[in-house]
């Protein structure tokens, strides 16, 4: 008796070699289709809005007048806003993977925070918006100020960092923590001088990323009450001020064709800082790489 | 006379600022951390105790009932949620129908098929869509696949459901593409190998053995594709309108939930009126439905994986 019945086998094998390449073929398209959509997304805005790029672009308030609209006033309310939350939210965010990954006993309370923190990851931005209105400008009576919408969106990135930042720690070998503890260091001796400077990439790699999402995020600032015409620049923290997405999304909305090209200058200017933060965090990744 | 080693260490443990340090970092950081869990503390309460006083003024049946959004109305304001609910599915199911072939489709491309150099190019470009802001793809929308869908179909109006929900799609895409490739990759070599060994071809492995394992995984990743595009709310609110409607309708203006709460917090509603109130017992169903969405996906990976 045979158990493979050849002939059957070489009839079959030339209709399954065509299902394979046509699904092969199928699946290539369908990636293709995905890196096709990104091409055309970054052509159609560069091809709108380049034109309207100019140093006067930068330097120019907000208008009326589509051929005098600036972005100077998003442009430095941006960075002010970074300003609030990088330093918020990477302290808190370290802080926290230091305490879950160094002290934290396993048990039912490490569990929980870790649980929590995966499931703060998923809730929408605009619910973030709703926290921050009703805690930060309202109960905290700090109205829609820079320090407001940057104590919103660090929360919004806390989970980012703290993910982040508990890899880049989980990451450094034990015997460089067992050497700490063997020459008589203490243990936020050896946290402090042995893991956290190996860990600095990734955490600050992880942070780049995090605060990448927060410049480009709009959602939480429309509904903390970020105002979008502004014609003067913030002197402190407490003041009001508009950021990049807010005063593209007011140029977009727009019924004015003008402002059209107006809003994907604006776009230009945001993914050229969007940019130059990941390449800083490409950077920081292949120059500190340490493997061990 | 020169210390011995053994004396300063014995020195630097009798500091008494040491021994602080050493018993209060770890308290601090303790508080550090419950900031996480605070933050979720304040998500619920706030928009439970915003929605209560909402619920005072309009009764919960005519909100969870009602098929009426007119919240604007001078006289007569009516607050059913299902016209925001029916925008929302309404997006959400044009997104997956485009995000679920196409995301799967390049996972298992790029999981099955694809050289380790393709790889390194496709995957970084796939984390380049996944970190365009929202207000890109939203100006995308409304700028450019809106008016060429109206080429195509000239019914469709400039604020419609189905040019947003395409782009919602597109957005979501990395999400499901990266999470399922790693779900398939994470099947173990062996058993892929023993397939072809068998004289399977490279479709048959993907179609009869990974995709199968992986399944947990690949569900997964589409509920949490399906969580980010109920929450997505600049593409919508740039490109769907506000129209709050209860119908099978795609081809005109609809609204969102999330669209809803931009809308009412860029006409400054007044603090205290009805219609604040409302936006936290809109965001709070939102809240709901993303939640019930992140649990189920945890619970799909976690119910159904395959140990080997």
């Amino acid at each position: 008796m045979r158990y493979i019945e050849q002939e059957k086998v070489v009839r079959r094998m030339n209709g399954r070699m065509v299902v394979n390449r046509v699904f092969q073929g199928l699946f290539m398209f369908a990636t293709a289709l995905a890196l096709l959509a990104l091409v055309i997304l970054l052509y159609r805005i560069v091809s709108q809005g380049a034109g309207h790029l100019s140093l006067d672009f930068l330097t120019n308030f907000a208008s009326r007048f589509p051929d005098q609209a600036g972005i100077k006033a998003a442009l430095v309310g941006s960075i002010w806003l970074m300003a609030v939350v990088a330093p918020t939210s990477i302290l808190l965010g370290v802080g926290s993977a230091i305490y879950l990954e160094e002290y934290a006993k396993k048990g039912r309370i490490t569990t929980f925070i870790q649980m929590n923190i995966s499931n703060l990851a998923g809730v929408p931005s605009v619910v973030f918006g709703l926290l921050g209105l009703t805690i930060f400008v309202r109960a905290l009576a700090l109205g829609n100020s820079i320090l407001a919408a940057g104590f919103t969106m660090s929360l919004l990135i806390l989970p980012v960092i703290i993910v982040a930042a508990q890899e880049a720690i989980r990451s450094v070998p034990g015997e460089l923590r067992d050497a700490s503890y063997g020459m008589g260091a203490t243990k936020w001796q050896t946290i402090v001088r042995i893991i956290l400077p190996a860990a600095i990439p990734g955490i600050l790699t992880g942070s780049i990323l995090a605060l990448s999402r927060a410049i480009g995020e709009t959602a939480p600032l429309i509904v903390v009450g970020i105002p979008v015409i502004i014609q003067f620049l913030p002197e402190g923290v407490m003041d009001t001020f508009t950021a990049l997405p807010m005063q593209i999304y007011d140029w977009s909305s727009r019924p004015q064709a003008e402002f059209q090209t107006v809003a994907a200058a604006g776009i230009i200017v945001l993914m050229v800082v969007l940019l130059f933060m990941n390449s800083i965090a490409v950077f920081i990744r292949n120059k500190f790489d340490k493997s061990y | 006379m020169r210390t011995s080693v053994q004396e300063l260490i014995a020195k630097s443990k009798d500091k008494k600022s040491k021994k602080i340090i050493e018993k209060l970092i770890p308290i601090l950081l303790f508080l550090i951390a419950s900031v996480s869990v605070l933050t979720t503390i304040g998500i619920v309460l706030t928009l439970i105790i915003e929605t209560i006083t909402f619920f005072t003024r309009v009764p919960l049946s005519d909100f969870i009932l009602g098929t009426t959004w007119l919240p604007f109305a001078n006289s007569g304001a009516q607050f059913g949620i299902w016209p925001l609910i029916v925008g929302t599915l309404k997006i959400t199911g044009i997104a997956i129908v485009v995000a679920v072939p196409i995301g799967i489709s390049a996972a298992i491309y790029l999981s099955e098929y694809a050289s380790d150099n393709v790889r390194r190019i496709v995957k970084p470009v796939l984390e380049v869509l996944a970190g365009v802001p929202t207000i890109v793809y939203g100006f995308f929308a409304l700028t450019f696949v809106t008016p060429v869908l109206q080429s195509f179909f000239p019914d469709i109006k400039i604020f419609n459901a189905i040019s947003p929900g395409i782009v919602v799609g597109i957005m979501i895409i990395p999400m499901i593409a990266s999470l399922s490739e790693d779900a398939m990759s994470s099947v173990p070599k062996s058993i892929r190998d023993g397939a072809l060994a068998m004289g399977s071809t490279k479709f048959e492995v993907a179609w009869k053995i990974t995709v199968p394992a992986a399944l947990s995984g690949i569900i997964a990743s589409v509920v949490l594709g399906l969580s980010r595009a109920i929450g997505e709310t600049m593409i919508v609110s740039l490109a769907a309108g506000s129209t709050p409607k209860f119908d099978g309708d795609f081809t005109g203006s609809i609204q969102t939930m999330t669209a809803y709460i931009v809308q009412v917090s860029k006409g400054d509603a007044g603090y205290g009126t009805t219609i604040y109130y409302s936006i936290y017992a809109v965001g709070f169903t939102l809240f709901l439905f993303t939640m019930a969405m992140n649990i189920l996906a945890g619970y799909m990976s976690k119910r159904f994986r395959e140990e080997y």
